[in-house]
């Protein structure tokens, strides 16, 4: 491990990789009627989102619940068709590619959920629940080769062979997410979603599925799509960071530049709010709490979706929609005011 | 010095459950003084939520069992008390929060009547009183319109409303102590700091005392005055909040501290997590329980459990036969 540690640390900055995935203008609107003879309504999960990924590089994609994360990763993993707008992975569009042929390009593209106990099926063994992926993609046909390979996969996430007979029930919450994680793994994937993979698990083991994560990247090459609202977690392991309000990125920066110098007002009270463990500095630290709720992406304000909540809004975020403006290298922010 | 509002002494509580017994409270003592707001952290399992179940009575027999101890409120020991006696106490004289404020509230009771409801049982309020007390009590926890907010159902409600709604049925019958379990972790984080200001204020102005439950060390140290670390049902680290942060004496507290990436720090390559599981509680190792996990275990720690004890002239304990080398090597 140790080793993994120090070639992360002597490797040299990368090259500017190719551009794994690419998201155009998504969006991803749900008609909903309420009650039997009501008004049909549309919720604006996703609506014009774009961004890109690298080979090797990690986005963080964080936001509140209902923010339209979730459905983001959703849609780039064609379980959602989406509403309109383009999803290229490898340099192909996914949206309306034949079931057939996105069934063998999906192979490549895997998912991590939140709750590990509900994504392992509870009577299947562990080394079942990896293998049959591989079994059923035709991966592996050779049924010893296989089992080697569950192995592999196992001590590769820091299981042992011998959980390979165990049931999901008898690991602890942790153990579960590694075998989330080997079953990811187990297809040879380019891209991982992340949905919120520690926000379930305790603190002191999502420190070691994060080092997990991170290790397991740098020696496969992996890209993550790291959807999660825990804004320290994200910082920990994004290169960049997406900020998702109501359905759209707000703004959109490198790790460093969105930390140390957030532009939009909503992606400033997100950093606010975070609280620190430490006493000291909490009773000298400045809380900017904002007021109000998110409002419903049924019925989303005009103009600036955040002028209701923003301490800064004027009369023209009530009309007028902010677009993403370039503050720098990489660094977006849809706001009037900057 | 005045008896403190809430003793817990020497509490046990065990669950049978198929794979044996589950020691989930092991013997643990805290208090709570009128006013102040003490924490209780640790992750699940620990036994956090089950200590604050027993205070209230509310360990679902029979599989739960408070085996032995005391809950002294305000001198008396509430596990003496008849049931009856016992529903008095409840929501009259100490309020609960709870995590998820949907299943702790009658979906099919309007939200006036669910405030309304525990001021006419516990205070003989008239309807007409136990209204307007109502409607002061969604101004104080910042509903806004209110007359009509009373009219509605839990479902209208975002979660945020719906815990500050939580914490108006908790203060409305003006109890002295708020046990609050997990009262933010089903929330967004703008909304968590809304709720926490809220509860914060509002103890202050009213005098509640407030018991915190939480596995997040970030939301204690702004709030809590007083911090207890539980790991397998026992306390393993007592201080004040302060003290706790600055200068931890457990190697259990010291490692959640360290694992945590923080946003006032320089990002590091690495996380530092604490190796290991939690133990299986119906197999705890005959030692300390923290045993197994822990970098700085030596021979002792393996035979003896070492007892919560205080440390050289602090109010700051520690159950830990390397406290005072932890406390040179952190200073360093």
């Amino acid at each position: 491990m140790s080793a993994v540690a120090a070639s992360r640390e002597q490797a040299p900055e990368p090259a500017p990789a190719e551009t794994l995935l690419e998201v155009r203008d998504l969006v991803m609107h749900f008609k909903v009627s309420r009650g039997p003879f009501g008004r049909s309504g549309l919720v604006r999960a996703v609506d014009g989102v774009s961004f890109s990924l690298r080979r090797g590089e990690t986005l963080g994609l964080v936001g509140e619940s209902g923010c339209g994360k979730t459905t983001t990763g959703r849609c780039v993993l064609q379980l959602e068709t989406p509403t309109s707008g383009a999803v290229s992975f490898e340099g192909r569009n996914l949206v309306g590619m034949v079931p057939a042929e996105l069934r063998k390009v999906r192979n490549r593209i895997q998912v991590i959920f939140q709750d590990p106990y509900s994504s392992l099926n509870p009577r299947m063994t562990v080394g079942q629940i990896i293998a049959e992926p591989i079994a059923v993609h035709g991966l592996e046909r050779d049924p010893r080769a296989r089992h080697e390979r569950v192995r592999d996969l196992l001590v590769r996430v820091g299981l042992s062979p011998q959980h390979a007979l165990r049931y999901p029930h008898e690991l602890s919450g942790g153990q579960r997410q590694r075998v989330g994680v080997a079953r990811a793994l187990a297809m040879q994937p380019s891209l991982i979603i992340c949905d919120e993979p520690v926000s379930a698990l305790d603190v002191s083991i999502q420190a070691q599925i994060i080092n997990l994560l991170a290790e397991l990247q740098s020696d496969f090459g992996l890209s993550y799509l790291f959807v999660a609202h825990d804004l320290a977690v994200v910082r920990h392991i994004s290169d960049r960071i997406a900020v998702m309000y109501l359905g759209k990125i707000v703004e959109i920066a490198g790790r460093r530049d969105l930390y140390e110098a957030p532009a939009h007002p909503y992606t400033r009270a997100l950093l606010s709010a975070v609280p620190i463990p430490d006493p000291a500095l909490e009773a000298t630290r400045e809380r900017q709490v904002l007021s109000g709720e998110v409002p419903s992406p049924l019925n989303p304000p005009t103009g600036c979706v955040f002028h209701p909540r923003c301490p800064m809004a004027i009369e023209r975020c009530k009309r007028e929609v902010p677009a993403l403006k370039a503050l720098g290298a990489g660094h977006e922010a849809a706001c009037h005011l900057v | 010095m005045p008896a403190p509002l809430l003793s817990v002494v020497s509490l046990v509580t065990q669950f049978s459950t198929r794979s044996g017994i589950v020691k989930a409270v092991d013997g643990v003592s805290w208090d709570v003084e009128a006013g102040e707001t003490v924490a209780l952290v640790g992750e699940s399992g620990c036994g956090k939520s089950a200590s604050a179940l027993s205070v209230m009575r509310l360990i679902a027999e029979p599989a739960g069992r408070i085996v032995s101890g005391q809950v002294l409120f305000k001198g008396r020991d509430l596990l003496a008390l008849s049931a009856e006696q016992m529903r008095r106490v409840r929501g009259r004289e100490i309020g609960m929060i709870f995590q998820e404020p949907m299943t702790s509230l009658n979906p099919v009771l309007s939200v006036g009547r669910q405030l309304t409801e525990g001021l006419e049982i516990h205070l003989g309020m008239t309807p007409g009183a136990a209204r307007a007390r109502a409607l002061e009590l969604l101004g104080m926890v910042g509903i806004p319109d209110a007359e009509r907010r009373l009219k509605q159902y839990p479902h209208q409600f975002s979660g945020g409303m719906r815990q500050r709604m939580m914490i108006a049925m908790a203060l409305s019958c003006d109890p002295a102590l708020i046990l609050a379990d997990e009262p933010t972790t089903a929330l967004d984080v703008t909304s968590q700091a809304q709720i926490l200001e809220l509860m914060k204020s509002l103890s202050q102005k009213l005098g509640v005392a407030m018991l915190i439950i939480t596995h997040n060390l970030g939301v204690v140290a702004r709030y809590a005055d007083r911090v207890n670390v539980m790991y397998a049902g026992k306390i393993i680290e007592r201080a004040s909040a302060r003290e706790l942060y600055a200068n931890p004496r457990h190697p259990y507290t010291e490692g959640l501290l360290r694992s945590v990436p923080r946003l006032d720090e320089p990002r590091r390559a690495r996380l530092a997590p604490i190796e290991g599981q939690p133990p299986d509680l119906t197999r705890l190792p005959r030692g300390c329980s923290f045993a197994p996990r822990c970098r700085w275990r030596e021979d002792r720690c393996e035979r003896e459990a070492p007892a919560l004890a205080a440390l050289r002239g602090e109010w700051h304990m520690s159950a830990c036969w390397q406290a005072e080398r932890l406390g040179e090597a952190v200073t360093q």
